[in-house]
């Protein structure tokens, strides 16, 4: 059975977002009619511990979990992850880290995660309508804007990077 | 009746929905991942919800509402479920009314539990029937099954979920569920609900002929599905076992069991027939392999290594190869740590500068056994800190006795702690003992849920309040002080040195708001314009630190 199922890999350290990051991605892949599914651990491990959440998405999805080696896409938070992240990734996928987007333009330290997915965006057949859709369902108000500047500059960046490698 | 659109939900927040579309009447419960949102979700529904000290009296309340013909949800981690078990066994007995529905969420590799016990064993042990879904669309639909079931047959129903099906979001389109039940009024029954020995032996065999009914309509129940594939390999599971599989082996024909108890033993013996070769494949304890080679069905099943941890599609791949070869063992992570500005650091900076024997608990307090600390001896399980503190100090030789200390936390000290503190007055040890209560005004682990010592209900609304150095000194505890560790850490060393000098029983309340939590406390004190008026001992302050 061909699968057309796309993986998302969303890692960092307790704190940084990753949850909602990897909701975000979840609930633009569902309003473009995608199947979803996320999972994640909650609890102690959130301790300022080691974070991930496993986004998927295609025509159906069977698993919540990818299986390692099968992520397409490894969405880091924080640079010290990458090792332990690092065999998630399948031959050719991709990571979205941190030094993509320059730290000075951001509209706030905490929108670093927002700001990945603008790249991460790039590369996935979501919509930006969906995206900045899910972005404001999924934060609070008052964080929104700033949120979506993020989003944008990670866009811009993301698409500068593409452009590079091809 | 919630719209009827597909949407994205975490299992337990289908349980929720699927709870408040069946018109549940009341959810109670005591917060432990990975179960916690489920009432908070039914809340937020518009539905009662209820945080109840511990789970057995959560359990209880539920009971006493069911008997009244109200239906009722009742969520646990796998171990609350421990502390619920004896009116779980019972209440299969007595039977219920309205439906009732008992959430068992297992935690198969431990990712915030101090076990990995299976829950499927309880639905024997208890008799009752067991449904486990396998997404959040089952987690809404078998809710809505289990209440039915509980009302047809008067029992109550084990729904198990475990980590992946709870805190995994998948697409739910929320069906129409049934009309909500007869109000509820009280309808008097001796012989069933009083179970002295001469009603309870004859409820027994009620029991057992319920199982034999329900066990004749699992076998042609929707709940189990036969995915037809190939003839060459069929594999039988259960939960979310089953996505892992049909991802680790599409061809495979498979038996997808939604009621593993009582078991539709004549439809797996069918299945186990009609395909080569029969593969049980299940997450924890052989479980399903056990139970079916009993009815004298021939299937192979995992190896002893696939027993423990979380199955996933690599591990699924491994057992149908019979591999058994060594895993790679997968690069350790950033272990978790007491928060920065966690005001508990400072205790446990005392406690290991002091060379403690620390008897601890369950909370996030128990970080404190990583460096630097490593303040931490024991951890067993809810309310065990000062129990086995006491069981220390009654054999250990005096030098050794007088350095235990029992650590436990606000919320844990309501769930079982108390019991403890009567133990201690009750058969104090020679040299005393020294309780420190870790209070930071909120249940911290689980996400900052309230407890009977906050004086908010679940919904953050103002309720009475149960003081902790008030039930310390009403129970007997002589020497009870309160300090914020935080703010007068200097304090706090001198009043702990004194009182393990003193060979007296002490408690020390060490009191200062959960770093994480205090913005939000502050939220709900301005928003209720709480105020509680503590009773001040003297020198000390009882006032939470911020």
């Amino acid at each position: 059975m061909a699968s057309d199922t796309v993986n998302v890999l969303v890692a960092g350290l307790g704190g940084q977002g990753i949850i909602k990051a990897s909701d975000i991605i979840a609930d633009a892949a569902f309003r473009s009619g995608y199947d979803v599914k996320k999972s994640e651990i909650h609890g102690m491990s959130q301790r300022g511990g080691s974070v991930s959440s496993d986004v998927r998405f295609g025509t159906k999805v069977l698993s919540p979990m990818i299986p390692r080696g099968e992520a397409h896409f490894l969405v880091l938070c924080d640079p010290s992850q990458r090792e332990v992240f690092w065999e998630y990734l399948r031959p050719g996928g991709k990571i979205i880290a941190p030094d993509m987007v320059p730290a000075e333009a951001l509209p706030h330290q905490k929108t670093l995660n927002i700001a990945l997915l603008g790249v991460l965006s790039i590369h996935l057949a979501i919509p930006e309508n969906a995206w900045l859709l899910a972005i404001e369902a999924n934060l609070p108000s008052k964080g929104v804007e700033a949120n979506l500047r993020a989003f944008e500059l990670g866009r811009q960046k993301g698409a500068g990077v593409l452009e590079k490698t091809n | 009746m919630t719209t009827i659109t597909k949407r994205l939900l975490f299992g337990n927040e289908a349980i929720a929905l699927a709870a408040r579309n069946a018109g549940v009447a009341l959810g109670t419960g005591y917060p432990g991942t990975p179960s916690t949102e489920i009432l908070e979700y039914f809340a937020e529904y518009g539905g009662q919800a209820q945080w109840a000290p511990n789970e057995k009296v959560a359990l209880e309340v539920a009971l006493g509402a069911s008997f009244c013909g109200a239906r009722t949800l009742v969520t646990m981690k796998h171990v609350g479920l421990n502390v619920a078990a004896d009116p779980f066994f019972t209440a299969a007995y007595t039977g219920v009314d309205g439906g009732m529905v008992v959430v068992s969420a297992d935690d198969p590799g431990m990712a915030s539990s101090q076990n990995e016990q299976d829950n499927r064993h309880y639905a024997v042990a208890a008799g009752v029937p067991m449904l486990e879904p396998s997404s959040s669309q089952e987690a809404y639909d078998f809710t809505a099954a289990a209440i039915d079931l509980s009302e047809k047959w008067h029992i109550p129903v084990l729904l198990r979920v475990t980590t992946r099906i709870c805190h995994s979001k998948t697409v739910v389109t929320p069906r129409w569920l049934f009309p909500p039940s007869d109000a509820p009024k009280f309808r008097r029954d001796i012989k069933g609900r009083v179970m002295i020995p001469a009603y309870a032996r004859p409820a027994h065999r009620r029991l057992r002929a319920k199982l034999a009914e329900i066990a004749q309509w699992a076998e042609d129940s929707a709940l189990t599905r036969v995915i037809q594939g190939s003839k060459s390999l069929g594999i039988i599971t259960s939960g979310v076992t089953y996505y892992h599989v049909r991802e680790a082996a599409p061809e495979a024909s498979i038996l997808k069991l939604g009621i593993t108890h009582p078991l539709p033993i004549e439809k797996i013996r069918q299945f186990a027939e009609s395909v080569e070769c029969c593969v049980v494949v299940e997450e924890g304890d052989p479980y399903l392999a056990t139970h079916i080679r009993a009815a004298g069905i021939s299937v192979d099943s995992k190896p002893e290594m696939y027993r423990f941890g979380e199955l996933n599609v690599e591990r699924v791949r491994r057992i149908l190869a019979n591999d058994e070869s060594p895993e790679p063992q997968p690069p350790a992570g950033k272990l978790p740590e007491l928060c920065k500005g966690c005001p508990y650091r400072p205790v446990y900076d005392i406690l290991h500068r002091m060379n403690c024997i620390v008897s601890g608990d369950i909370g996030c307090y128990t970080l404190g056994v990583l460096p630097p600390y490593e303040a931490m001896d024991t951890c067993v399980c809810m309310g065990a800190s000062i129990p086995v503190g006491l069981g220390m100090r009654h054999v250990l030789p005096p030098d050794q006795a007088r350095r235990v200390v029992s650590v436990i936390g606000d919320s844990t000290f309501m769930h079982t702690g108390i019991p403890g503190i009567v133990e201690m007055v009750y058969n104090p040890p020679p040299d005393g003992h020294v309780v420190i209560v870790l209070d930071n005004g909120t249940t911290a682990m689980t996400g900052q849920q309230e407890h009977p010592a906050t004086g908010r209900s679940l919904e953050h609304t103002p309720t009475n309040r149960v003081s902790i150095e008030d039930v310390a000194r009403a129970i007997g505890v002589k020497e009870v002080h309160v300090i914020d560790p935080t703010r007068e850490a200097a304090r706090f060393e001198e009043t702990l040195e004194k009182c393990l000098q003193s060979g007296q029983l002490s408690l020390i309340v060490a009191r200062h708001y959960c770093i994480l939590a205090a913005p939000s406390i502050k939220e709900f004190e301005k928003l209720t314009q709480q105020q509680f008026d503590f009773q001040c001992a003297p020198g000390g302050s009882e006032h939470y630190g911020e």
